[in-house]
């Protein structure tokens, strides 16, 4: 009815109407700002590296500094001119290689229960609770390392041995706290294996612990692999832990019972108190940041690189 | 050609499957390990949260007033306080916030702090508190005669009503959480359209296309950003680089620098966006095809479908994942640091401008005083945290359960 009286209205020329090619600002008004904010992850990006660089630059370009002592010097003092990474990459090695050698067994040794042996009452507990475990803010983390885990290194070990911070007590908990990041990503890695293949050890005569290690696990070992690499990422990324736990002062050491700094636990420190702009510690803060960028990014791309081959493979 | 002799195959299967049941164990266990840590972990932070108290004051009450304290009006308590205090104290705290603003239970407790200097002589766990209370009680009495012994939860309402104070007596996590509230809810202002515009796009807008596939690749990576890198972005962003903006002065309400609760904001915006993306585009995802064609064969445009049909399907999906990106926003600390939140601060937060703290930032600062009582305050605060989280999720939960029945 309105069609036909709007019809009759118009001069006889416009009486067809190119719904196609009607001009539709309203869409395109729309479609464009869903494109600019998805241009702002892209952007956020492109500022992270931007100002990181920048900054960094501003870094290395000061009389005090050069790039091959920065890369290899083992004396971070700022105060003097010396700006050796060493000290603190030294201790963020230290914490995530603790970090990883605790999470790895576990995390993997829980997927392979979850995935392989639990029934499905046990997995509806054991999985949120994992979850809960994610989602605990890093801060309490940090805080448990302090009071619960630092007292009991230093009763195991004596309190002349361990120090009162230190990194073994933060990376310890940094492992726990990796846990359930390694056991659902390899729990994923798992589950994407197959029936057929288990089907076929099975029929073969093979228990279930031989299918597990021996089928299973094989098959997924590059999403293992991969979860091990985020896993890294996130424990060389982390700050609140090591800044709680771990001490204040670079120190270039091995042992981890002694007090040492971190990357994340530095600029978190430094940030923290009154800085004032444009100096060299302002600056050196944002070279420290960039490496810890590259490195995290780059362990990142690996790993879901691997897994989306993962993907394919399977499926 | 013949079935293997059973003779020869049973010892080794018993063999075999006496491995399987060890290993099984071992997986079990490992798997339990993550259920102890969580027990143990909360364990420690409740067993901090409550416990005896021995409290002693360095002036005794009697040399200021003949009367209790807790018998008296607002007025007499605060002539008594400017009778008692030093200026510069007074001072300090006229200009944090004028005396006669404060409340009465405020003034009591200045006047308690400041004047009569009541002070943790030592404090216990609860686990010591219940094992060992009259041996504790018999230790006060020998070396701190003058003190009084009482079981003190450190979770309180005083604890979540006060400001923050050096005293550990006083000290209250109220602007904290006021600051962590407000700092969410900006957060979530600047946040929630821009991912759920960016998801729109991504799963509407373009299939397959490279543009996808570089702005999905983009953000899955940024996603594994470590938070402290956003933090930095932040303060060379936020704080500095649009100062002006952050710090309030292009609308003339200035007072300080750029170190805001909009910079903040602002910079938890860009960490958690990943977080939102990736979480609504799993929710649009979800809605069927179907439902997308048989809007798109009654004749409506791609905006239409998706902004009437689309979205609204969609929405539980968006609100559980914003949940779970504003749980995740709460407990982060290290950004926060960078921007420069305060660690010591009393006013409230009055705006998008004013200086402020957050909980994780108080529980980090309490975590690193040497003084034990400091430890309790964190402990309550921890409590406090994860109860808020804890809240915040099983509303994620509860909303997800209504919406899918009225769906389904």
């Amino acid at each position: 009815m309105t069609v036909n009286a709007t019809a009759r209205r118009l001069p006889a020329s416009a009486r067809t109407i190119d719904l196609v090619r009607r001009p539709r600002r309203q869409e395109a008004l729309v479609q464009a700002l869903l494109v600019g904010s998805a241009l702002l992850s892209i952007f956020t990006t492109v500022a992270i590296v931007f100002v990181l660089v920048r900054e960094a630059l501003l870094f290395f370009r000061a009389p005090e500094v050069n790039l091959v002592e920065f890369l290899t010097g083992t004396l971070w003092q700022p105060a003097v001119g010396h700006f050796g990474v060493w000290p603190l990459l030294s201790a963020t090695l230290r914490t995530s290689l603790l970090a990883v050698l605790v999470a790895v067994p576990l995390g993997l040794a829980a997927a392979i229960y979850l995935s392989e042996y639990a029934s499905a009452r046990a997995r509806g507990i054991l999985k949120p609770v994992l979850e809960v475990l994610a989602g605990i803010p890093t801060v309490v983390y940090g805080y448990f390392a302090l009071t619960w885990m630092t007292p009991l290194l230093r009763s195991l070990f004596g309190v002349d041995v361990v120090q009162f911070y230190n990194t073994a007590s933060a990376g310890l908990v940094m492992g726990i706290m990796i846990v359930p990041l390694i056991s659902s990503m390899s729990e994923d890695a798992l589950s994407a294996v197959p029936r057929s293949l288990r089907e076929a050890s099975f029929g073969l005569g093979a228990t279930r612990l031989e299918t597990a290690l021996r089928v299973v696990l094989p098959a997924a070992l590059s999403g293992i692999f991969a979860a091990m690499l985020i896993g890294t990422a996130r424990a060389i990324g982390e700050t609140m832990i090591v800044a709680i736990a771990a001490g204040a002062g670079p120190a270039f050491t091995w042992n981890p019972f002694l007090p040492a700094e971190t990357i994340t636990g530095h600029i978190a420190r430094i940030s923290g108190g009154d800085l004032s702009y444009n100096s060299l510690d302002y600056n050196s803060l944002f070279a420290l940041a960039l490496l810890l960028f590259c490195v995290t990014l780059g362990l990142n791309i690996v790993g879901r690189w691997i897994v989306s081959r993962l993907r394919e493979e399977y499926e | 050609m013949t079935a293997p002799a059973p003779a020869r195959f049973a010892p080794n299967l018993a063999a075999r499957h006496r491995r399987g049941r060890f290993f099984r164990g071992l997986f079990f266990a490992a798997t339990l390990v993550a259920l102890i840590a969580l027990a143990v972990l909360m364990a420690t932070v409740v067993n901090r949260a409550f416990g005896l108290v021995a409290v002693a004051y360095a002036v005794d009450p009697a040399t200021i007033s003949d009367r209790p304290l807790a018998e008296m009006s607002h007025d007499e308590l605060q002539a008594m306080f400017e009778a008692n205090a030093s200026r510069g104290l007074l001072r300090r705290l006229e200009r944090e916030k004028p005396l006669s603003n404060r409340s009465r239970e405020e003034l009591l407790a200045l006047l308690v702090g400041e004047v009569l200097q009541e002070q943790v002589v030592q404090t216990w766990t609860l686990w010591e508190s219940i094992t060992r209370a009259p041996q504790i009680e018999a230790e006060v009495a020998a070396s701190h005669p003058a003190a009084r012994l009482s079981f003190r939860s450190w979770i309180n309402g005083r604890f979540l009503t006060q400001p923050m104070s050096s005293h550990a007596l006083e000290a209250g996590v109220r602007t904290a959480v006021l600051g962590s509230l407000l700092m969410g809810l900006l957060t979530m202002a600047f946040a929630i359209p821009l991912g759920v515009a960016t998801a729109v796009y991504l799963e509407e807008y373009t299939s397959g296309s490279w543009a996808r596939r570089i702005i999905q690749t983009n953000i899955d990576n940024l996603a594994g950003v470590p938070s402290i890198i956003y933090g930095m972005l932040g303060l060379a962003l936020f704080v500095r680089f649009l100062e002006p903006l952050t710090s309030g002065a292009i609308l003339g309400v200035a007072d300080s620098n750029g170190r805001t609760i909009l910079a903040a904001s602002l910079t938890m915006a860009l960490l958690i966006l990943p977080v939102i993306i990736i979480n609504a585009q799993e929710a649009l995802r979800a809605v069927p095809r179907s439902l997308r064609q048989a809007s798109f064969g009654l004749g409506a445009t791609r905006g239409q479908t998706v902004w009437s049909h689309v979205l609204p399907a969609a929405l539980p999906g968006i609100l559980t994942g914003t949940i779970l990106g504003v749980s995740r926003l709460v407990g982060e600390t290290a950004p926060l640091i960078i921007v420069g939140a305060s660690t010591y601060i009393v006013a409230d937060p009055n705006g998008l401008f004013s200086k402020f703290t957050a909980l994780p930032i108080q529980i980090y600062n309490w975590t690193s005083r040497p003084q034990p009582e400091f430890a309790h305050l964190a402990a309550a605060a921890i409590l406090v945290l994860l109860l808020l989280l804890l809240s915040l999720n099983a509303g994620a939960i509860l909303l997800r359960n209504h919406y899918r029945r009225q769906l389904g």
